[in-house]
C-alpha cells in the first residue's frame, strides 16, 4: 500500500468518471495531434510537388532593354538577343556549392518556324527532363522519343488540324507528330516540341539555348543562394528565382496552421476545463474520505500527491490514447485534403509533445482541486458523514 | 508527568451573530494505560474534545500535551506526522474507504512510511489476526459486517501500534450483541497496555471505563473512578 496504490484503487473503482476525464484531455491532444501531422504532411507534400513538379529557377539571356511583354502580351521593341546562352556552359551549374539540391537543367531553344503559311514557335528541349519536369502536360499519344519527332500544343493541333501519327515538313525536314498536348491554357499550348539537337539544327542555332529552366530540390534550400551560385558560374546571364506559387501556397499552409493552432489551443483549454470540473467535484466527492486520510496522519503535501498522481495517470492515458487517435485522424481525413499519398511516419516528437500536453493540462486543471483537497479541515471532513 | 494533560481548554465556534462555547476551560490529566470514557449528552463537547485531542481542531485557548509534545505547537504537518504515530482514530461509523479491501484499509496509515509493501502487508495481518479478522483480509467494506468493518477500523487504528486510541462512538451504529463485542476487543487491548480514549453517550458503555468523565455544555461536570462493584460486572 503506498499513495500511488490508493490513487490506482480509486480510479479503478471509479471508471465511467476516469473515462469521462480521459476522453476530456484525449479530445483536445488528438486535435493538436491531427492539425499539427495534417499540416506537417501537407507542407511536406507541398515540397514534395515543388521538388518533383516544375522549375523554380528560370535562366535568361542577359537583356539590356526591359520586357515589353506580359501574360503572353508581346508589345514588340524586343531586343533580339544581343548575348546567348552556350549549351556548353551549362554543365558550370553543376559546379556550384549547392549542387546536390539541383534536381534537373532543362535547357530550351526557341524560334519561329514556317508551316505552310502559318509561322509557329518550335522550342526544342532535352526531351528526357522535360517531360519529366513538366509533370501536368498530358500527351495524346507519345512524348518526344526520336530526333524527327514532335509533340503539338493543342490549339497549334486545332489550327494545322494535326493530330498524332501526321508527318509535318518544317524547312524541308520531315517530322512525325508522336503526340498532341492537351490544352494547359498556357503559352505551351502554342509550341511545337522538338528535341533539342533537332531544333537548333532547323532554327540554326547551333550549341545555343534560348533559356534554362533549373528544378532545385527546395525542402529547406536556400533558392536565392543558388540563384547567386549560378550567376557567379554564368556571369553572362539573368538568373530568377520563380517564388510566387510557392510562397502561395506556403503562405496558404501557414494560415491553416495558425488557424489549426488556435482551434487546438481552445479544444485543450475545453479540456482543461473538464478536468478542471470533474477533479473538483471529485474532491468534493472524496471530502470525507480526505477527511479520514488527514486523521490517519497524511500530511497536506500527501493528499496534494494524492490527487495529483491521480491526475498524471489520467493524463498519460490521454496522452496516448490521444496521440493515437490523432494520427488515426489524420490518416483518415489527408487523402481528402491531397492527391497524392503522404507517408504518415512515427514522430517521437509529436508523440512526446502529445503526451507532456496532456501531462501538463492534466496536472495544471487538477492542481487546484488538489490544493483545495489538501487544504480541507479534517474535521469538516468527518463531519460529513 | 500525565501521559496526555489537557490544560484548560476552551473552544467556541462563532459566526457573524455570536459565539458558541463547545468546551469551556476543561483540564483533565490522564495515565497511560487507561481506559477513559467521555461522555455526556449531544452538543455536549465530547466531538469537539476528541478533535482537539486528535490534532485535527485547533482549541481557542489552552493546551494539549501528549507524551510530552505540545500538540499545537506544531505546525500543520508536522501535527500530521504526530497523528500517525502517536494517534489511533477509530471513527464514528467506520470511516472504512470503500474501493480498499479490509487489508488495504488497514495498511492505509502506513502508506506514506518507508517500508517495503510486504512489511506493510504483514503488519496490517498480524493486527487484523488480533482483533479476529484473519479470514476476511481481502473483502471489500461493502462484504462485511457491521462488526467486522468495525474490527476492520479498530485493527487500522493499531497499525502503528500508537500509544493512544482515540475511539468517536464506536458502538454508534452496531446492534447491542455487537457492541458488546466490541467493546470486550477494546477491553482486551486496554488489558494489554494499551491506553484509550473513548467518546459515547451510550451509556451501556460505561462499566468498561476505568475511568468516566462526564461533560455537560463544554464543562466537565463528573470524573469517576470505576467502583470495584462495576469492574466485577462488566468482566
Amino acid at each position: 500500500m503506498k499513495l500511488s496504490s490508493i490513487a490506482f484503487n480509486n480510479l479503478r473503482r471509479r471508471k465511467s468518471r476516469m473515462a469521462f476525464l480521459v476522453i476530456g484531455l484525449l479530445i483536445g491532444v488528438a486535435t493538436v495531434v491531427t492539425l499539427i501531422s495534417l499540416s506537417s504532411a501537407l507542407t511536406a507534400d507541398v515540397q514534395h510537388k515543388m521538388e518533383n513538379y516544375g522549375a523554380n529557377i528560370l535562366i535568361t539571356p542577359r537583356s539590356d532593354n526591359l520586357s515589353l511583354s506580359y501574360g503572353g502580351i508581346t508589345l514588340g521593341g524586343v531586343s533580339l538577343d544581343p548575348t546567348e546562352i552556350y549549351q556548353a556552359d551549362l554543365e558550370k551549374i553543376g559546379t556550384i556549392r549547392n549542387n546536390r539540391n539541383i534536381a534537373a537543367v532543362a535547357p530550351k531553344v526557341l524560334g519561329a518556324v514556317n508551316i505552310g503559311s502559318e509561322r509557329v514557335l518550335l522550342m526544342g528541349v532535352d526531351a528526357d527532363k522535360e517531360f519529366h519536369l513538366k509533370r501536368w502536360w498530358s500527351i495524346i499519344g507519345q512524348p518526344v522519343t526520336a530526333e524527327n519527332e514532335l509533340v503539338i500544343g493543342s490549339a497549334v493541333a486545332a489550327k494545322l488540324a494535326l493530330s498524332p501519327g501526321d508527318a509535318l515538313d518544317i524547312s524541308g525536314e520531315q517530322f512525325t507528330i508522336s503526340g498532341v498536348l492537351e490544352k494547359t491554357g498556357s503559352q505551351d499550348d502554342q509550341l511545337l516540341i522538338g528535341s533539342l539537337p533537332t531544333a537548333q539544327r532547323v532554327l540554326n542555332k547551333p550549341g545555343v539555348v534560348s533559356l534554362v529552366e533549373v528544378a532545385a530540390l527546395c525542402a529547406d534550400c536556400p533558392v536565392s543562394d543558388m540563384v547567386n551560385q549560378i550567376s557567379e558560374v554564368l556571369p553572362g546571364v539573368d538568373v530568377n528565382a520563380i517564388q510566387q506559387v510557392v510562397k502561395t501556397r506556403m503562405h496558404a499552409l501557414d494560415q491553416f496552421r495558425a488557424f489549426s493552432l488556435a482551434i487546438a489551443a481552445v479544444v485543450v483549454l475545453i479540456g482543461g476545463l473538464v478536468v478542471f470540473v470533474t477533479m473538483m467535484g471529485s474532491v468534493n466527492e472524496r471530502t470525507r474520505e480526505i477527511g479520514i486520510f488527514r486523521a490517519l496522519g497524511f500530511r497536506r503535501s500527501h493528499v496534494m500527491k494524492l490527487i495529483l498522481f491521480e491526475s498524471v495517470v489520467v493524463s498519460l492515458l490521454a496522452g496516448l490514447l490521444g496521440y493515437f487517435s490523432g494520427i488515426g485522424a489524420t490518416w483518415a481525413i489527408l487523402p481528402f485534403m491531397t492527391e497524392h499519398h503522404v507517408m504518415l511516419q512515427w514522430n517521437p516528437i509529436l508523440a512526446g509533445l502529445a503526451v507532456s500536453l496532456a501531462v501538463v493540462v492534466g496536472c495544471l486543471a487538477s492542481f487546484y482541486p488538489a490544493l483545495h483537497a489538501s487544504r480541507l479541515d479534517p474535521t469538516e471532513a468527518l463531519r460529513a458523514l | 508527568m500525565a501521559f496526555l494533560d489537557i490544560q484548560n481548554l476552551r473552544k467556541t465556534y462563532c459566526n457573524e451573530a455570536d459565539c458558541i462555547v463547545a468546551l469551556d476551560h476543561v483540564s483533565l490529566k490522564i495515565k497511560e494505560g487507561v481506559f477513559l470514557g467521555v461522555m455526556g449528552p449531544s452538543g455536549s463537547g465530547k466531538s469537539t474534545l476528541l478533535s482537539i485531542l486528535g490534532g485535527l481542531c485547533r482549541p481557542s485557548e489552552g493546551q494539549v500535551v501528549i507524551d510530552e509534545i505540545d500538540l499545537y505547537a506544531l505546525s500543520s504537518e508536522k501535527r500530521a506526522d504526530f497523528r500517525r504515530e502517536y494517534l489511533g482514530f477509530v471513527f464514528q461509523a467506520f470511516n472504512l474507504i470503500p474501493y480498499l479491501t479490509a487489508r488495504e484499509n488497514v495498511m492505509l496509515p502506513l502508506a506514506v512510511k518507508n517500508i517495503s509493501v510486504k512489511e506493510k502487508r504483514e503488519m496490517a495481518s498480524q493486527v487484523l489476526e488480533r482483533v479476529g479478522l484473519g479470514q476476511r483480509f481481502n473483502h471489500l467494506p461493502t462484504q462485511l459486517s457491521g462488526g467486522e468493518q468495525e474490527r476492520v477500523a479498530i485493527a487500522r487504528a493499531l497499525v502503528n501500534a500508537p500509544p493512544l486510541i482515540l475511539a468517536d462512538e464506536p458502538t454508534g451504529s452496531l446492534d447491542s450483541s455487537t457492541s458488546r463485542e466490541i467493546m470486550d476487543l477494546f477491553q482486551q487491548l486496554n488489558s494489554e497496555g494499551q491506553t484509550i480514549l473513548m467518546v459515547t453517550h451510550n451509556v451501556e458503555n460505561r462499566p468498561y471505563f476505568d475511568r468516566t468523565v462526564v461533560l455537560r455544555d463544554g464543562r466537565v461536570a463528573e470524573d469517576q473512578l470505576r467502583e470495584p462493584k462495576a469492574l466485577a460486572q462488566a468482566g
